[in-house]
């Protein structure tokens, strides 16, 4: 029945209004067209300088509700980021310049050279200095921009720094699952076709790789602070994407091609709680790549932590071989023995496409 | 190059004749469904444009909707919907359905169709002097063509399974696998064959443009003295040429990797635990062809509103436009970096980063013809005395959300700060400003100002005036405060924000942006009202000139016939933009030189 009521309003509104614009372009017929057009562009000019000096107006009152809710305020928790919010800043300085010169040029002369009686316009075709002028000065502004923009650019997507902590994030619909390389240093490989194989292997870890044995698989990336981490990202099934934005990082998790970024966090999770003044504060990736019906619940959190607890936590997770293969699992383990002399020899079984 | 104009002139002149006696008899049907006259067919682009508009927005405004509140329910929802909104709540399947349509109706059909095919179809021949375009059939066939597109993207709505809803960029593998989204299934196979027509018709729109301009100027009518909407829709048509073929290789091999079993764009896949036995192909590969269309195409939307904007505020600013040769050279300069910079799309995508910096560097480049177009279209209202007809408003509107938009541009052009606005509501602002309204404004500039040719009638001018101020405040409300979101690194194409304890602040932002958009919604109805009621009902024009402008569509009867002249097709002795010159109001490109007058321009 509101639908109903909505409606009706609606068009009455629509009815309302189109009466009067009818009823107004009567007595513009009677006073006569010439009269009327001066009339509505005496409106139309008062309309324009209004319209810039509120939207002016309206700028400024849109930045000092919103500033605080950007990122900006609690600052960029990793190096690259505070780079890329300096030239943020120095990037909304320029064109901001550019964009209150321009507008208000536009609608001031808009207003200014309104159509008069007995005025003339002025016969103006063109004129090489000024053009000249303008395309100059953009490309001498545009090339500063472009040579800050690079340098830190190569910087970012530049190799990591080969002391960086290398943790794994697989993006599968509608989830991320990281792994850890464990104490070697070294993920095992992959093949997506052991997916599954054996039940519960569902980043396709080929275990015949003795590189995997120690390596650890959770839904949660845990960081220490101050230290380089390199994200080496997958894909299962269609693309997705890292979104960091604390950290301001952004790449793509493609099947097949595997991806990289580095980044260093400057401040744990609970740094941040008390920078952000939210007790609830979580570093999230976000997933920024469609990827389906559940994109938009594609969550995934990062605790970023001391040192100290980074590695308490490591040390509390268990390799993901012993979860699969829990007969091979020292801790459980009484007949030992007996299995080690056929490491592989489950897997065997399990690798029907084994070449 | 003259004699052979001259020689097509007289021609034309007997064909013309010929044509008069011919088209005595015409049907209904040849005259209003099957027609070959340039003007009816420009008619039929923008009357299935504006039907397509209607829908596209009214996509956006159910999934504005939905990010309004995202626990409300709306009953009706349901009885429109069915069971896409159980209980009255739009499911996600659907929520994306019609973000990916929204995109696709409105950039394809409407931006693209409804613009170009509107206005290089009736704008080409009246302009620079041409009984009709060079092949009418094939002109006749580009609509056609365009409808059977319409029509089978529009029965992919229908089918059960939804239609496509990877985003209108179609990315596989998301597309390509039925078992990763249901909007993968029959619906993306008609999505693809629909494009596959809509570039069939593009294609044959845009070469027929080429070869008129190119060949059927009227005497006098070289390409310097040609209207700038002429130089634009010219570049359009090139760019649509060389670019929407390699759209349509890409949607070809994705729906060879569909339906064929092949990998052109996958590889080491495992979706809803099936393992896909394609090996060896790039999902990467996809997105280079999409965006080698994808990134022309947002110049073949914009060139058209911006020449068309140049007459319209070189008409009633009373005055020449401003570097009548720069404004060339710079749509030369963007068309030609529209194929250079399509890479840019794709910084995030693991791109080799030296390559990212060569395309950082050509796509800044472009800011340098957009800043003198800016300029001189600055410099072309200072000094003049100017009229604010409804087209002039909506003009001076572009020019102030091209700067908006295109200023975004530098943030994102701009490869290591993408990184962190990729695919945020920042994109989304940016691009809908500079590029969605933009192009929106241009084309209504346009139908405001060459309606009285179409239709003989005016366009009531209070409804107008209405319809520019709450369109430009609303689209300045509802996407202003985007960037924010953006710079928060809000995602897009997310239908759901309150689990996120990163976005959840928004949530009042986002209902502001809804109602917002609901009332900009109510007043494009108030437009097509006005159209559709005008049509028929209309003040009557009694002027041949109406806004005393120089180009040679207004020396054509009100209500031109089939051949628009019906004497000879004038001869053209000066630029288009002689105003205020000598003292002189205006001066149509038909008068000849007189003894006095100063040479330059």
């Amino acid at each position: 029945m509101n639908e109903f009521y909505f409606i009706a309003i609606v068009a009455m509104v629509f009815v309302v209004i189109f009466q009067i614009a009818k009823a107004s372009e009567y007595v513009s017929v009677l006073k006569g067209e010439e009269k009327t057009r001066k009339q509505n562009n005496k409106i139309n000019g008062f309309l324009l300088i209004s319209f810039l000096v509120l939207g002016m107006i309206g700028v400024w009152y849109c930045n000092d509700i919103l500033y605080g809710r950007t990122l900006f305020p609690q600052g960029a928790a990793s190096e690259h980021g505070q780079k890329i919010d300096l030239m943020l800043y120095i990037t909304i300085a320029v064109t901001g310049v550019v964009f209150f010169i321009t507008q208000v040029l536009l609608f001031w002369f808009a207003f200014k050279y309104q159509e008069k009686e007995g005025k003339k316009a002025f016969y103006f075709p063109h004129n090489n200095k000024l053009e000249l002028l303008w395309t100059t000065v953009p490309a001498i502004f545009l090339t500063i921009l472009v040579v800050f923009g690079l340098k830190y650019w190569f910087k970012m997507t530049g190799d990591a720094p080969k002391d960086a902590i290398l943790v794994e994030i697989t993006g599968h619909q509608f989830a991320w699952d990281m792994r850890y390389p464990g104490k070697d240093g070294k993920l095992g490989k992959k093949n997506y076709k052991l997916y599954n194989q054996p039940s519960g292997n569902t980043l396709a870890v080929d275990f015949n790789d003795e590189e995997s044995w120690d390596d650890l698989h959770t839904t949660e990336m845990h960081l220490p602070v101050n230290k380089n981490v390199k994200l080496v990202i997958n894909a299962m099934d269609v693309i997705h994407d890292v979104g960091l934005s604390h950290f301001r990082m952004k790449m793509d998790a493609v099947p097949g091609i595997p991806t990289t970024m580095w980044f260093k966090p400057i401040y744990t999770t609970e740094e941040m709680k008390k920078r952000t003044g939210n007790p609830n504060f979580v570093y999230e990736i976000s997933c920024d790549q469609m990827c389906g019906k559940g994109h938009f619940s594609m969550r995934g959190v990062i605790v970023v932590e001391s040192e100290e607890d980074y590695n308490k936590w490591l040390a509390s997770q268990k390799p993901e071989y012993f979860t699969l293969f829990p007969e091979k699992d020292p801790s459980k383990q009484v007949q030992a023995v007996d299995t080690t002399a056929s490491t592989s020899k489950p897997m065997a079984q399990v690798m029907p496409n084994n070449p | 190059m003259s004699t052979v104009t001259a020689q097509e002139a007289t021609h034309h002149e007997a064909h013309g004749d010929a044509h008069h006696e011919h088209h005595h008899h015409e049907t209904f049907i040849t005259k209003y469904v099957f027609s070959q006259d340039h003007k009816t067919i420009a008619k039929q682009f923008l009357v299935t444009g504006i039907i397509w508009a209607f829908i596209g927005g009214l996509f956006s405004v159910i999934f504005r909707l939905q990010l309004a509140d995202p626990n409300a329910t709306y009953p009706f929802l349901e009885d429109l919907l069915g069971h896409w909104a159980k209980g009255g709540k739009l499911q996600p399947e659907f929520y994306y359905a019609l973000v990916t349509m929204h995109g696709t109706i409105l950039v394809f059909f409407v931006l693209t169709a409804g613009l170009s095919g509107t206005f290089a179809n009736f704008l080409i021949p009246l302009q620079i002097g041409a009984r009709d375009m060079a092949s009418p059939m094939l002109n006749m066939l580009s609509y056609w063509f365009f409808f059977l597109a319409s029509v089978i993207m529009m029965s992919s709505l229908f089918v059960q399974t939804g239609p496509a809803s990877g985003g209108w960029t179609i990315y596989p593998p998301l597309s390509a696998l039925g078992e990763a989204s249901s909007g993968s299934k029959i619906g993306m196979d008609l999505w693809l064959v629909s494009m596959a027509m809509f570039i069939v018709s593009s294609l044959l729109g845009g070469l027929n443009y080429i070869t008129t301009i190119l060949n059927m100027r009227t005497k006098g009518m070289s390409m310097t003295r040609m209207p700038l909407t002429i130089w634009a829709l010219f570049f359009t048509a090139v760019l649509g040429v060389l670019s929407f073929p390699v759209l349509l290789s890409g949607a070809i091999l994705l729906l060879f990797d569909r339906n064929l079993g092949t990998s052109f764009y996958l590889s080491d896949i495992v979706v809803a635990g099936k393992i896909m036995p394609n090996e060896g192909g790039s999902a990467i590969l996809f997105q280079h062809l999409f965006w080698f269309l994808g990134h022309p195409e947002v110049y073949i939307i914009l060139l058209p509103a911006m020449g068309m904007s140049s007459e319209i505020l070189s008409v009633n600013s009373r005055k020449p436009i401003f570097g009548y040769m720069a404004m060339v050279g710079s749509l030369f300069a963007i068309t030609i970096l529209a194929f250079l910079v399509w890479a840019h799309h794709m910084f995030v995508t693991g791109l080799n980063p030296f390559l990212g910096s060569v395309f950082v560097l050509l796509t800044l480049l472009i800011a340098v013809p957009s800043a003198i177009k800016v300029f001189n279209w600055l410099t072309t209202l200072w000094k003049g005395n100017i009229r604010f007809t409804p087209g002039m408003l909506f003009a001076i509107g572009f020019v102030s959300l091209f700067i908006s938009g295109g200023l975004t541009g530098i943030f994102l052009g701009n490869s290591a700060l993408d990184i962190h606005l990729h695919d945020t509501y920042f994109v989304i602002a940016h691009f809908h400003i500079v590029m969605g309204v933009a192009s929106f404004f241009g084309m209504f500039a346009g139908v405001y100002h060459w309606y009285p040719k179409m239709f003989g009638r005016y366009l009531n001018n209070t409804l107008a005036y209405i319809h520019f101020w709450v369109t430009i405040v609303g689209a300045y409300l509802i996407f202003w405060p985007m960037h924010y979101e953006g710079l928060a690194g809000m995602p897009r194409r997310y239908y759901d924000f309150s689990n996120w304890e990163s976005f959840k602040m928004f949530s009042g932002l986002n209902q502001f942006i809804s109602i917002v958009a609901l009332v900009v919604f109510a007043t494009q109805l108030l437009f097509i009202i006005n159209f559709f009621y005008s049509i028929w009902k209309g003040r009557k024009v009694t002027k041949q000139n109406p806004w005393e402008a120089n180009t040679l569509e207004w020396t054509t009867p009100i209500r031109p016939g089939h051949g628009n002249w019906p004497g000879e097709i004038p001869e053209v002795h000066r630029w288009p933009y002689d105003y205020a010159k000598d003292g002189k109001d205006f001066i149509p490109q038909n008068v000849p030189f007189g003894a006095d007058e100063s040479k330059d321009h």
